[in-house]
This record gives C-alpha cells, sequence and structure tokens, in this order.
C-alpha cells in the first residue's frame, strides 16, 4: 500500500514536472526574438535613423522616416473608420442581443475576424486599387480598418455586457433619453475596455504586411499624399530584408525592432488596461 | 379625492403571454407610506415598475389599463417625463461609478442636460443629502467616486438622487433587501422623515418591515392585489384568507 502511495507521488511529481518544463518552453520562443531582434536591430536605431528616409543603394546611413511616418497615417485613417464604426456596432451588439440582426452581424463580425489578411488585401485591391488605377495609401488604411472592426466591435461587445443591468435602470428611472444614457453612463462607465480593445486592434493592425502588398504598396520616399503608394514599416522591412544589400538588411532589423517594440508596448498597455477593468478579450 | 397621488385603473401588465399583475384598483393618498408586499412572484415589482412605465423597458413586456399620476394617465404621457417626475430606488445600490457622489446627487440634471449654476446645484446636493441622512458622513468627501461608499451609504446616496429631482412619489423596489441589518435600519427610519415629504411605495418582502414603517399595506397574491388596508388592521385582522395564511406564515 505505502509503495502504491510512493509510485503515485512519484507520478504526480513527474507529471508536474512536464507541465512546468513545457510551461517555461513556451516563454522561449519569444525571449529568443526579442533578444535576437534587439541584439540585431537596436544598435540600428538612432536620430538619423528616425528622421531620414532610406538612402539609395551605395549610400551609408538613412533611416525610416517614410515607413513610421506612412505607418502612422494609414493606422490613424484606418482607426478614425473602424473606431467609431467598430463602436456603434458593438454597442448595437450588446443592447439588443437577442435581435435577429444581432445574431447574424454578430456571426459576421466572427467570420470577418478569421478572413487571411491577405484575402482583405487581395478584396480591396479589386474594389479600390484597380477602379482608381493606382495604389494608394487610402486603399491601404480601408484594407486595415477592416481588420480592425472586428476586434473593436467585440471588445466593445464584451465590455458593454459586463455592465450591470441596474446602471442603466438607475439612468432611465432618472427620466434620461435612451441615447443620453449611451452616451453618457453606459460609455463612460465602460470606456477603459473600450480602449483596450482599440489599443489591441492597433497592435494586430500595424504589423500587417499582406493587405498592404497589394493597397498602399510602399513608397522610398516621404509622402502624406493619400492617394498616392505610401510606405508602412511591415511593408519596408518586407522589401529591405528581401534585398541583397547588407546596408538594406540593416535598415530593416532597425525597422523590425521598432515595430516590435510598437506592439509590445501597445500590448502591456492593453494588458493594464484590462486587467484594470477585469475583461475577457 | 384630490388627495389622490396615484390611482390605478383595471392595471394589468404581461410578460408575453404571462400575466403577471391582474385588474390591479388601488388608490394612494399623498404622503402616504404604502407597503406593497407578498411572495416571490407575485407581481409586486411589476406593478411597481408599471408606474413609472420602467416595465415596459423589459423586451416583450406589455401592460393596459390605466395608471393616474394626479388624475393623468401615466400611459398618454412621454414615459421620459414620467419617469423623470417619479423618483425610484433599486433593490441593489446603483450609484452611477464614473461620477463622484456629487454628481451623483445631481445626475439627473447632469444626465439629462439640464443647466443648473453651480451655487443651486450646491443648494440641492446639501438638501438632497441631507434629507437622505448622508450629509454628516458624506460632506468632506463630495468628490470622491459614489462607489467608494458602504452598501447603506451608497443606497441613501440613490434615495438622495432620487429626492434632487423634487419628485411628489418614489417608488423603492426592496430597497433595503441587499443591506445588512444596520444599513436596513438606518434606511428605514428614513421612510419616517420622507414620509413628510413625499408619497413612498415600497415593496418589500419583508413583512416586519412592511408592519414598521408603512401607513397603509397592499398585499398581492399571484398577480392580484388581494388586500389593501391600514397596516394595524390588517397585520391583526386580515379580511382574507390568503393575507392571514401570508401572515401567519403558511406559505412565503
Amino acid at each position: 500500500m505505502e509503495a502504491k502511495i510512493g509510485f503515485r507521488n512519484t507520478k504526480s511529481i513527474i507529471f508536474k514536472g512536464i507541465v512546468v518544463f513545457f510551461a517555461f518552453l513556451i516563454t522561449l520562443p519569444l525571449i529568443i526574438i526579442l533578444l535576437y531582434i534587439i541584439k540585431q536591430g537596436a544598435s540600428q536605431v538612432n536620430w538619423h535613423f528616425l528622421t531620414n528616409v532610406p538612402a539609395p543603394v551605395g549610400e551609408t546611413g538613412g533611416g525610416i522616416l517614410n515607413a513610421l511616418w506612412g505607418s502612422f497615417l494609414m493606422v490613424l485613417m484606418a482607426s478614425v473608420v473602424a473606431i467609431p464604426v467598430g463602436m456603434l456596432a458593438g454597442i448595437y451588439l450588446s443592447e439588443n442581443p437577442r435581435t435577429k440582426l444581432a445574431k447574424y452581424s454578430g456571426l459576421c463580425v466572427d467570420i470577418l475576424q478569421g478572413v487571411p489578411s491577405i484575402v482583405v488585401g487581395i478584396v480591396v485591391y479589386f474594389w479600390i486599387v484597380k477602379p482608381l488605377g493606382t495604389f494608394s495609401a487610402m486603399s491601404g488604411s480601408i484594407a486595415l480598418a477592416m481588420m480592425m472592426l472586428p476586434i473593436v466591435i467585440r471588445s466593445t461587445e464584451q465590455t458593454l455586457l459586463l455592465l450591470p443591468e441596474s446602471l442603466k435602470e438607475a439612468a432611465l428611472s432618472l427620466g434620461v433619453p435612451y441615447h443620453r444614457v449611451i452616451i453618457k453612463v453606459v460609455i463612460p462607465c465602460g470606456f477603459a475596455g473600450i480602449l483596450s480593445g482599440i489599443t489591441l486592434s492597433i497592435a494586430r493592425v500595424i504589423g500587417e504586411t499582406a493587405p498592404l502588398l497589394f493597397t498602399a504598396f510602399g513608397n522610398p520616399y516621404l509622402s502624406s499624399a493619400v492617394t498616392k503608394p505610401m510606405e508602412s514599416l511591415p511593408h519596408l522591412i518586407f522589401t529591405y530584408a528581401t534585398s541583397p544589400y547588407d546596408e538594406w538588411h540593416n535598415l530593416a532589423w532597425g525597422a523590425s525592432f521598432i515595430l516590435l517594440m510598437f506592439v509590445l508596448i501597445l500590448n502591456i498597455v492593453t494588458k493594464v488596461l484590462t486587467r484594470k477593468w477585469k475583461i475577457q478579450l | 379625492m384630490e388627495n389622490t397621488i396615484v390611482k390605478a385603473e383595471n392595471y394589468n401588465a404581461y410578460f408575453g403571454d404571462n400575466h403577471v399583475v391582474k385588474d390591479v384598483n388601488i388608490s394612494i393618498n399623498k404622503n402616504e407610506v404604502i407597503a406593497v408586499m407578498g411572495p416571490s412572484g407575485c407581481g409586486k415589482t411589476t406593478f411597481l415598475r408599471g408606474i413609472n412605465r420602467m416595465h415596459e423597458l423589459i423586451p416583450n413586456a406589455t401592460a393596459k389599463g390605466k395608471i393616474l399620476l394626479e388624475g393623468e394617465n401615466v400611459y398618454d404621457m412621454n414615459a421620459i417625463y414620467v419617469r423623470a417626475k417619479i423618483g425610484m430606488v433599486f433593490q441593489r445600490p446603483n450609484p452611477f461609478p464614473n461620477l463622484s457622489i456629487y454628481e451623483n446627487v445631481v445626475a439627473g440634471y447632469l444626465l439629462n442636460g439640464i443647466k443648473v449654476s453651480k451655487a443651486d446645484k450646491d443648494v440641492i446636493v446639501e438638501r438632497s443629502l441631507t434629507s437622505a441622512a448622508l450629509w454628516k458622513e458624506v460632506k468632506d468627501s463630495l468628490h470622491k467616486k459614489g462607489t467608494f461608499l458602504s452598501g447603506g451609504q451608497q443606497q441613501r446616496l440613490c434615495i438622495a438622487r432620487a429626492i434632487a429631482m423634487q419628485p411628489e412619489l418614489i417608488l423603492f423596489d426592496e430597497p433595503t433587501s441587499a443591506l445588512d441589518p444596520i444599513s436596513t435600519s438606518s434606511v428605514e427610519a428614513l421612510f419616517h422623515e420622507l414620509k413628510e415629504n413625499y408619497t413612498l411605495i415600497i415593496v418589500t418582502h419583508n413583512m416586519q418591515q412592511a408592519a414598521r414603517v408603512s401607513d397603509r399595506t397592499a398585499f398581492f397574491y399571484m398577480g392580484e392585489l388581494v388586500e389593501f388596508d391600514d397596516t394595524k388592521q390588517m397585520f391583526t385582522n386580515p379580511a382574507d384568507q390568503r393575507t392571514q395564511n401570508y401572515i401567519t406564515g403558511r406559505f412565503s
């Protein structure tokens, strides 16, 4: 009997060891990637790197200003579209969970979230780039907005569903009309949760390359024209990393480092917000 | 008759096909404290929510019949106006977590976008909190969030919020069922003071509470208003067998 219990204990310890080992193992890829990118990229980053456009082949120096600015502009334009639309749709879904429309649009949101980013890119290519006859930052933003939408919608919906019904009743019983209840009570109370969904959606699309390949295309010069091609961080990394020049590889490493830092910071902000708000994304 | 503030005439309420309030006729006078009691699911809360048209906010909920507020049928009035005119306090304290204590008291004005000068707001806040017996406890922390208060204080804050709108009638939906005994007695003590200026309708599943605080008591059973009488009369000598059974604890 005692031997049997001893055997069981050993099995338990072995099992626990295996679980701990794999829990540790899954942190390794991230740590290795982080260290590698920091090693390769951090040394590239300096003021010159952030404030100059890439140098032509054969010249040293050069930076990623065009890509930084392009990514910023395109994500900003995508946010301007996706955040209000996503919030309004999320409000509808949380307020009317049992309607047919909510069921079907909720399903569509899930499917949209699952659409591969390259497919989003090609659709926008055929809808906008081809008819207009030119690659443009605007079309890139539309592709990014489509990818942001489901995250903003779902996080808004989930956050608002967590708010107790009694909160809305408190406002309604004071004679507050429905639209003011939403604007003055529901959204402010769920603000942290909605904000965390927004930061998460930005973190997700800022690194997207595939939808930008056929839409914003890329541009070696600094540009603010939304109807013209524009560079972005992931696209710059893609083109420069696959080039045959060492100078350009370094540029790509530096850009990777910057992009990674962005995503990391946005994710940490999201984590802090969700923890504060105790929401499930 | 001119003393009547609320009068229900053949009032019926439904959730879908479920008939939860059946042909209720009742007449409530000004400055009375009315207790509405009855077993769970007897329609007392639904009746209460019918008075300020909160009932119809629930999907599938409908109502028939009349509820006259000072002679005017609330179902002919704008629901928003009815709700602003009648105060309501809920089962669980529900102060707005994004607003301070001060803002919570004047929430009815803030959220409705009614412009009130700072001086007037100060007066409203002090008067309402004083009436709700909360002023002394919170006067130094008016700009803290309302959710920092204890449950009983939060409930009194909700009462202050209702009073601030200067209603004549305040509805209470089991206002103490989520509170501890000490908070409960402080809220109950408040009812006696509020009676001077307001009419109170208090839904409660607690018979002792009904007996302690009310002038008249309405007993609901299976959606019907079984008996409505002076509280003392009802607890000592109920007219209906069902009331007697309920009071003596044969069912609950």
